[in-house]
This record gives C-alpha cells, structure tokens and sequence, in this order.
C-alpha cells in the first residue's frame, strides 16, 4: 500500500456513504493505520447530496480532507457527475450500476457493481448497498484486513444489524473475486 | 459502573467531548439538539445515565445555560453544548454565570452564519462572540481544539480552568472538528489530572469578587449564601448603586482571569525562532498550516507557525515575541477577520500582518491555498 490513501464515498442521503466511511476508517485504525474521515451533506436528512472521505496513512494526517482521490466510489448520477474531477488519473472508480447508468469516459480504473440491485435481491431491502461496495473495495486492494472490517461493523452498527451487515461485505467480496477470477 | 478503558479508538470529536467532560467529573449535561453539536447531547444522553449522572433537553439554549448553572450550585460540574444560533440565546445567562462566578463549561461548535446561515457547514465566525458575547466586562477563557484528540484533552482543561477560576469556559469548535473521526488515545484514567473548586471551611462567609478566587459552597452545605447576577459584595449581599463595591467586584472577576493569563495560556509552536513568515492559526484552520509550512521549507522560504489551544485571554505576548523575529504573519481563519485584529494589535506593528479568509459552503483554507500565500508573500518586498 502506498503510505498514503485517499477515499471518497459519494451518494445521496440515506445512502449510508457516512456510515460506510465510518466502517473503513475504523477498519484502518483497526489494522494499524492511521485514518481520517470526514462527512459533507446538506441540511436534510435524506435525498440531498452527501460524502465520506477517508484518508488511511501509515504516518501524521494534517489536513483532513480529500481533494484529489485514489478511490472513488459513486452511489448515484450525481455522485459521478460532481466527484468524478476529484479522482487522480489512474485511480479507481467503483460504481453502483444499479443507479448509474451512464458512465464516464476517464482515465482510470472503472469497476461496476449493481450494488444496491444486489441489497434487493439478497436482503430485501436496498440499505445495504454501502457495505456491499465496501466489501468489494477491500476484495481490489490490501488497504485493511478483512477480521478489521468485521470488527469494525461489530462496534458501529446496532447489534441487530451486525449479521446482515457482515453477509453485505462478503457478497461484495464473492462478487468481485468471481469477476476478478 | 463501567469506566472508559485507557485504548486507542477511532472517535467523533463530539463523542471525544463527552468522554473527555465524563473523564473530567462531568455529571449533568442540559442542552438543546443543533447541528453540528447535536452528537455531544446524544452521546451525553447515552452515557450520563449509565454512571448516575442526569442528561436532560431542555426546552431551548437559555434554559440549558439556566439549567446548569443551577447544577453547578448543587455542587455538580455541568455543561451544555450548542452551535451559532443557539450560543447567541445563551449569551444573558453566560453573563450571570460570570457574574455569580458559576464554573461551567459551554461547547460551541462553530457553523457558518449570521443566523441559521448553512446548518451543515464549517465557519470560524464565533470567535470575538466568544470572548465578547455577553454585556458588560468580563474576561472569558476560550479554548480551541484543533483534533478528536483535542476535543478530549481540552474538555477536560475547560472543565480545570472553570473550576480553578470559578468561571464560565467556552469551549470553542467547529464543524470539522467535531464531526471528523480520528484515532484518539485515552490515557489510564488515573493519570489525568482533574482540579475540582475551592469548597468553604465551616464558618466562612466570603464567597465572592475574591482575585484569588473565592470558595464555593453547593447548596444543602448549611452556608447562608445568595446567589444574584446584581452586583454584590463578597458576602452575596446587593449593591445596586454604590461605585465602589461595583469596581471591587468586576475588576475581581477580570483580573482573576487576566493575571493567569500566561498560566492559561497554551500553544503549540514551531520555527518561530528563525522565520520570514509566521502562521497564526487556531482550530480547524489549522489543520492545512502543518502541510503548507513544510512545503514552503521545501522552496527555501523560512516558515514557522503558531497554533492557539487559548485564543482568549488572548497571548499577547507570545505575538509580540512572534513579531519580533517574523517579517510577516500570515493569519488564516473561516471568517472574514476576527483574530487577524488581535494579532495586528498585539505585534505593535513589528512585522505586517496579513490575513487570508474563506466563507461558505464548509470549505476550508487548503494547504495549497495558504503556500500560495506564502510564497506570494515571501517575494513581496514590502
């Protein structure tokens, strides 16, 4: 891993891109590095733009926000539309192609997940799309161990949830290493 | 009741304030929801209970300050937590806790305004409400974190300084900080050092406009004491008119504060020794100075910095000392000036001071933005 990685988590409210920032950063400290998130969305509680950056560094975070991004994920047209000029040349795209349709002609890696169509159809309910793409972001790139992530939705979402959310980020895996392979 | 184990987490700088206050012996919390505090009344709400403390909404901001004062005298350490808005209704009962020499801490985390402004947003625009908000003189401590690490240590300083100084402590932050997540170390519990207020001996009468800082006894003690935000003599007795029990009193209560001031202050500094250009930056702005200073160094322009952690009483003699050595100082802030006149004030014009403001939308001074200042300084000849 590079000594310094920048994410942004891009979507609407409601969308959980703050929560899923929350996860992956704590996953990081979890593994040893250090991390930084920090969250931008607008005075409504749902339906508004919103984002979750995450900066995991091996030394000293100053300044904690993202202004040029290795990794971008999109949870909707206008996540890509807005962020997708924040992505460094060669970074990686991760898209929910469940509510992203088109995509943009950039040059970097472009990864499609129908995210929040999988959610549906597993889980019954759309909500889980955030944990899906963050499964699928730890499967691309050896940022943080999984028994971090585990450990990290363990202490962040309601003890209810913790099950569902962890069977989230292994169907993000499979699905990305049944692509992958 | 289960304690906060000494550990690394990944925190919230709101939840950092809760534990750090908790930490600190804070046992009643009154406040009303605002963004971007509103974690600090949940956290509060969640944690106070477990340990037989008392968390309670209050039906608004005035009520909240009403509400810990009161606590405060029943012998509690209490504190409330707003943004803007609700700091500017605070402001009446901020004065009669000074007035009373009621040790309090109040939490603002900075949003952008006037008024409801952009509820969401980061702004450094409190900082003079902060030292000047209330009517009449007084002089007000004003802490400033620039971390979740901070939000914890420094909580617990404010609860110190409100105890020590009996005396109201504005805990001043800002969107960023609050609501960012970082690792914060806690220390074994035992290790931080937690000062608690003067308490009377039986028979002691004198509890007021004492510059040594008088003691304070909690109601149900057996001490006959009024407590009243009319001017009154050392015993609490009312002196509506007379000039000199007045002077007593209110040069007390500033100069309990002002003869400290180099006690209380605190900062972190670097470079200052040998700089063209200094920073002075505090809280969120801060944040981009470490990046930009480094990398002005790396082009050969000699850069140093000074970061308050107590913006007041402000340090003016660390500023003057500043100005002294720097030719220029760069002040950033997410306002349009407010300490940029302190600073200018302060350095006696020793050394141009220069200031560098952003508004709106929650965005911060980037470090790219401050080195293109200090480069474009560095060339200036003037």
């Amino acid at each position: 891993m590079a000594d310094k990685i920048e994410i942004r988590i891009s979507g609407l409210g409601g969308q959980g891109v703050v929560l899923a920032g929350q996860v992956l950063g704590k996953a990081a400290v979890y593994s040893g590095k250090n991390a930084v998130q920090t969250q931008s969305y607008g005075a409504e509680a749902r339906g508004s733009a919103a984002k979750s950056e995450v900066i995991i560094s091996d030394g000293k975070i100053g300044f904690p926000m993202v202004r040029k991004c290795d990794i971008l994920i999109a949870m909707s047209p206008e996540a890509v539309e807005k962020n997708v000029k924040a992505l460094k040349e060669g970074g990686l795209l991760l898209i929910d192609s469940t509510t992203v349709k088109s995509v943009p002609k950039i040059k970097a890696r472009i990864f499609k997940l129908p995210a929040t169509g999988i959610s549906e159809k597993v889980f019954g309910e759309r909500l889980y799309a955030n944990i899906i793409m963050l499964g699928a972001l730890i499967r691309m790139t050896d940022m943080i161990n999984e028994k971090a992530l585990e450990k990290a939705i363990r202490d962040t979402v309601p003890e209810k949830a913790v099950a569902i959310n962890i069977q989230a980020y292994k169907k993000g895996e499979d699905i990305v290493g049944q692509i992958l392979s | 009741m289960k304690l906060l184990q000494p550990n690394k987490y990944f925190w919230q700088g709101n939840e950092a304030c809760v534990e750090g206050a908790i930490t600190a012996g804070c046992r009643f919390f009154a406040g009303y929801p605002i963004t971007p505090a509103s974690e600090i009344s949940e956290h509060m709400a969640k944690q106070l209970p477990r340990i037989s403390g008392i968390a309670i909404q209050m039906e608004d901001e005035m009520a909240s300050v009403g509400a810990i004062i009161g606590a405060s005298w029943a012998g509690a350490k209490a504190m409330t937590a707003t943004s803007g808005p609700g700091f500017s209704l605070m402001q009446e009962f901020i004065g009669y806790a000074f007035m009373t020499e009621t040790p309090c801490v109040i939490v603002d985390v900075q949003r952008t305004g006037p008024s409801t402004g952009q509820a969401t947003k980061c702004g450094q625009g409190d900082v003079m409400q902060s030292r000047w908000g209330t009517h009449g003189d007084y002089s007000a401590i004003v802490l400033s974190p620039n971390s979740v690490q901070e939000m914890f240590t420094l909580t617990v300083r404010a609860f110190n300084l409100a105890e020590k100084y009996r005396t109201p402590v504005i805990l001043l932050s800002d969107e960023t900080i609050t609501h960012m997540r970082e690792q914060i170390t806690v220390p074994p519990l035992d290790s931080v050092k937690i000062i608690n207020r003067k308490k009377p001996r039986a028979g002691e009468t004198a509890f007021f406009g004492s510059e040594e800082t008088a003691p304070m006894p909690a109601v149900d003690e057996g001490f006959n004491v009024a407590v009243t935000g009319s001017t009154h003599d050392e015993y609490g007795t009312r002196f509506t008119a007379d000039p000199v029990v007045h002077r007593k009193l209110v040069e007390s209560l500033n100069n309990k504060i002002r003869n400290h001031t180099e006690e209380i202050s605190d900062f972190e500094d670097c470079n200052i020794e040998d700089c063209q250009i200094s920073i002075i930056s505090y809280g969120c702005t801060s944040r981009a100075v470490y990046e930009a200073v480094e990398k002005a160094e790396a082009k050969g322009v000699k850069t140093g910095y000074v970061r308050l952690k107590t913006i007041w009483p402000f340090p003016e003699k660390i500023i003057r000392k500043l100005a002294e050595k720097a030719d220029k100082i760069i002040v950033p802030e997410l306002n349009l000036g407010q300490i940029y006149y302190e600073v200018e004030r302060a350095s006696k014009g020793l050394a141009k001071v220069i200031p560098l403001n952003k508004i709106g939308g929650g965005e911060l001074i980037t470090p790219e933005e401050l080195l293109a200042k200090i480069l474009k300084e560095a060339e200036k000849n003037d």
